[in-house]
């Protein structure tokens, strides 16, 4: 059944004549309208909210099919770095350019486990600056997918797509003639029949886990429709509504 | 076979320019040398080298020393549109004098600022054909070039009539000329203003800083070209134009004055935007950009000129001179530190990740020096030819009906009285372009 929180016209007033289903209800609505879930990031990649209040149905439904997203379990994350150089084996990535990193922070004061892992990539923002930013259509959000796309033919070089991104997610690339960006292997492989992208394909500790948000089946919608454990997104302030989330364990 | 007047005109014109002076033509080949010389780097540069080796932007900070540069001529591009316009559109006499050469050289600098994002941009081409087969209503960039495109045809029609002494037409172009232009330089302050991961420049600041920047650029660039332009024509500077000048002068101050204001509390809110932005602050007031924010951009760039303004009394020109010549060096590194400063902060800083741990830094190349010497050349060059070309620069103000007179060895050009009354009618004034 699917879950229509403001068919009832008064959602609030429900929760004063207190049942367990009115509040679980209720929580629900508290948890879509705040962005509860995922640390803020479930209602993100709700665009459509955004647009049209689409009542009672907008909790259960992505923009795009398939809603490609990425799920980083970050403490898992290993350093050993095979997703970049797999990266850059699959997308010709030139050693001045990077389309994923592997971050790393040191924490000296802290107990056991002083180091850890951040992988960072493009994030496929479901409100992409670059693509607000860019003159000329040459990056665009993918209809279908959501995947932020280059249309390399068209981009002029100005630059203000690497300086809009909040994720360094983009470089010149020379031999292209264009700006270059992670592209969740779409060119490179999932146009081609794959399922995963490179780098979650060549995690040796599972960490990062590709998938499709819109389908309940798939492993990121399972990571990411639960309360029990975190999950957040990164520079969430910049408004970018990012589908790339993380999260431990 | 009988030479068209065009071809007399341009004849006429040539001879003006190579009996200009040992002085005035050093000049001119000097800027067009620099012209060629920037113009050739920044292709090679871009075309052969690669713009990653020959320039010094990088991945983290795309956006330096060309872009800035780009915006400080546009904005004073704009500024002298709008300057012009007090005068010519708007009606306030004291301004009359200085409007045509303020609407050439409008045009002037808008074209020098097109030439150093031309030797930017990675593929200039691909702009002209997908600006239109391809455009992007969100974005600034759009918006800003083509209203920057509308403008310079606007404005180079404004010219036309006004040297045709057309000047209901030339008034009519040029008040869209200027909405063009103030909304094109607003939109180039929304280029940075609208984007949401840098904090420094993010919010409606920039674009209202721009309009007032420009009128300031506007004010000094008309100032600083005019005096230059009767020292090459040998001619006083005394009666209306130098009244014209005095006024000019005391709108710069009340502009230096705003831009003032709009610094001192840019910085001062700096103080209370979080961590990012006080490691901006300190950058720009105590670390690697102290000495061009302290010297270059406050100091010569706005209080010494202030002062200087101040003294002159709007009727010492040399000093006048001098604290214009100071604002637009300073103006220059003002664009530059608001460019640089909005990118020196690592995206991922907030991680606390070691990739990211220092500030980036960023220092031009010589290649992109002479690529801003490129533009300062086009625009210094044609300065100096536009003031043997055209001669009727000064005095003809709106209203003033002006014929076309004999000029030099007697061929015809646009040609008015020097420092005529706005609203004089003059006709068949003989007038010899290095001596009116």
């Amino acid at each position: 059944m699917t879950f229509k929180p403001f068919e009832d016209g008064k959602p609030l007033e429900v929760s004063g004549t207190i049942s367990s289903l009115d509040r679980r209800a209720f929580l629900k609505i508290g948890l879509v309208v705040t962005g509860a879930f995922a640390g803020g990031a479930v209602v993100s990649a709700v665009s459509a909210a955004e647009k049209v209040f689409p009542r009672g149905s907008f909790p259960e439904k992505y923009p795009y099919k398939p809603h490609y997203c990425m799920v980083i379990r970050v403490d898992r994350c290993i350093g050993c770095r095979r997703c970049v150089e797999a990266c850059v084996a699959a997308n010709a990535v030139p050693d001045y350019g990077w389309r994923t990193l592997v971050l790393e922070r040191e924490e000296q004061a802290a107990i056991d486990q002083r180091r850890e892992f951040i992988p960072v990539l493009c994030n496929q923002c479901n409100n992409p600056p670059c693509v607000r930013a860019c003159p000329v259509r040459a990056t665009y959000k993918d209809r279908k997918n959501g995947i932020v796309m280059m249309d390399n033919r068209k981009c002029i070089g100005c630059k203000i797509c690497v300086a809009a991104c909040p994720y360094d997610a983009r470089y010149y690339n020379e031999e292209k003639g264009a700006i270059d960006k992670c592209d969740f292997c779409f060119e490179s492989r999932l146009s081609r029949g794959a399922k995963s992208t490179a780098c979650a394909v060549h995690c040796p500790a599972d960490v990062r886990i590709f998938g499709d948000l819109s389908d309940p089946r798939d492993r990121v919608y399972r990571l990411i429709h639960q309360l029990q454990k975190p999950v957040w997104v990164l520079k969430k302030e910049a408004g970018a509504r990012p589908n790339v989330f993380y999260m431990k364990g | 076979m009988k030479n068209s007047p065009l071809l007399d005109s341009l004849k006429a014109a040539g001879g003006r320019i190579l009996s200009g002076g040992p002085v005035y033509l050093s000049g001119a080949i000097l800027f067009a040398l620099l012209f060629i010389a920037g113009s050739v780097t920044g292709i090679h540069s871009v075309y052969f080298e690669g713009s990653r080796h020959a320039y010094g932007t990088s991945r983290e900070i795309p956006l330096a020393m060309l872009i800035a540069t780009y915006s400080f001529f546009v904005v004073a591009s704009t500024g002298l549109c709008l300057v012009s316009s007090i005068g010519h559109i708007f009606g306030v006499r004291a301004f009359q004098p200085i409007g045509k050469r303020a609407v050439l050289l409008s045009v002037i600098t808008i074209l020098s600022g097109f030439l150093v994002i031309g030797l930017e941009l990675e593929n200039p081409f691909r702009l002209a054909i997908y600006l239109f087969a391809s455009p992007n209503f969100s974005s600034n960039i759009w918006w800003m070039g083509t209203l920057y495109a509308c403008e310079v045809v606007l404005l180079i029609i404004e010219f036309i009539y006004l040297m045709l002494d057309r000047h209901r037409v030339s008034a009519v172009v040029g008040f869209f000329g200027i909405l063009f232009g103030v909304a094109a330089i607003s939109n180039l302050g929304g280029v940075f203003a609208t984007l949401n991961g840098r904090e420094f420049w993010y919010g409606p600041y920039l674009p209202i800083f721009f309009i007032a920047s420009a009128v300031m650029m506007g004010c000094a660039a008309i100032i600083f070209f005019t005096v230059i332009a009767h020292r090459i024509r040998g001619a006083a500077l005394d009666g209306p134009v130098a009244r014209s000048l005095a006024a000019v002068g005391k709108l710069l101050l009340l502009m230096l004055a705003v831009v003032l204001f709009f610094t001192i509390w840019r910085m001062v809110s700096l103080t209370a935007g979080g961590t990012e932005k006080l490691m901006v602050l300190d950058a720009l007031v105590s670390g690697p950009y102290a000495f061009n924010f302290w010297v270059m951009e406050i100091g010569l760039g706005i209080v010494l000129p202030f002062l200087l303004l101040l003294g002159s009394r709007g009727t010492r020109v040399g000093v006048m001179f001098l604290a214009v010549s100071l604002m637009i060096l300073g103006a220059f590194f003002a664009r530059l530190q608001m460019v640089v400063a909005g990118q020196i902060v690592p995206l991922y800083w907030d991680l606390g990740v070691l990739e990211f741990s220092r500030l980036h830094v960023y220092a031009p190349t010589w290649r992109e020096v002479m690529v801003v010497l490129a533009g300062v050349g086009f625009c210094g060059a044609a300065f100096l030819l536009g003031e043997k070309i055209f001669t009727n620069f000064d005095g003809a103000g709106a209203g003033v009906a002006v014929n076309i007179g004999k000029v030099g060895g007697g061929e015809k050009v646009f040609a008015s009285l020097d420092e005529t009354e706005a609203g004089a009618a003059v006709n068949g004034g003989k007038v010899d372009g290095d001596e009116p």
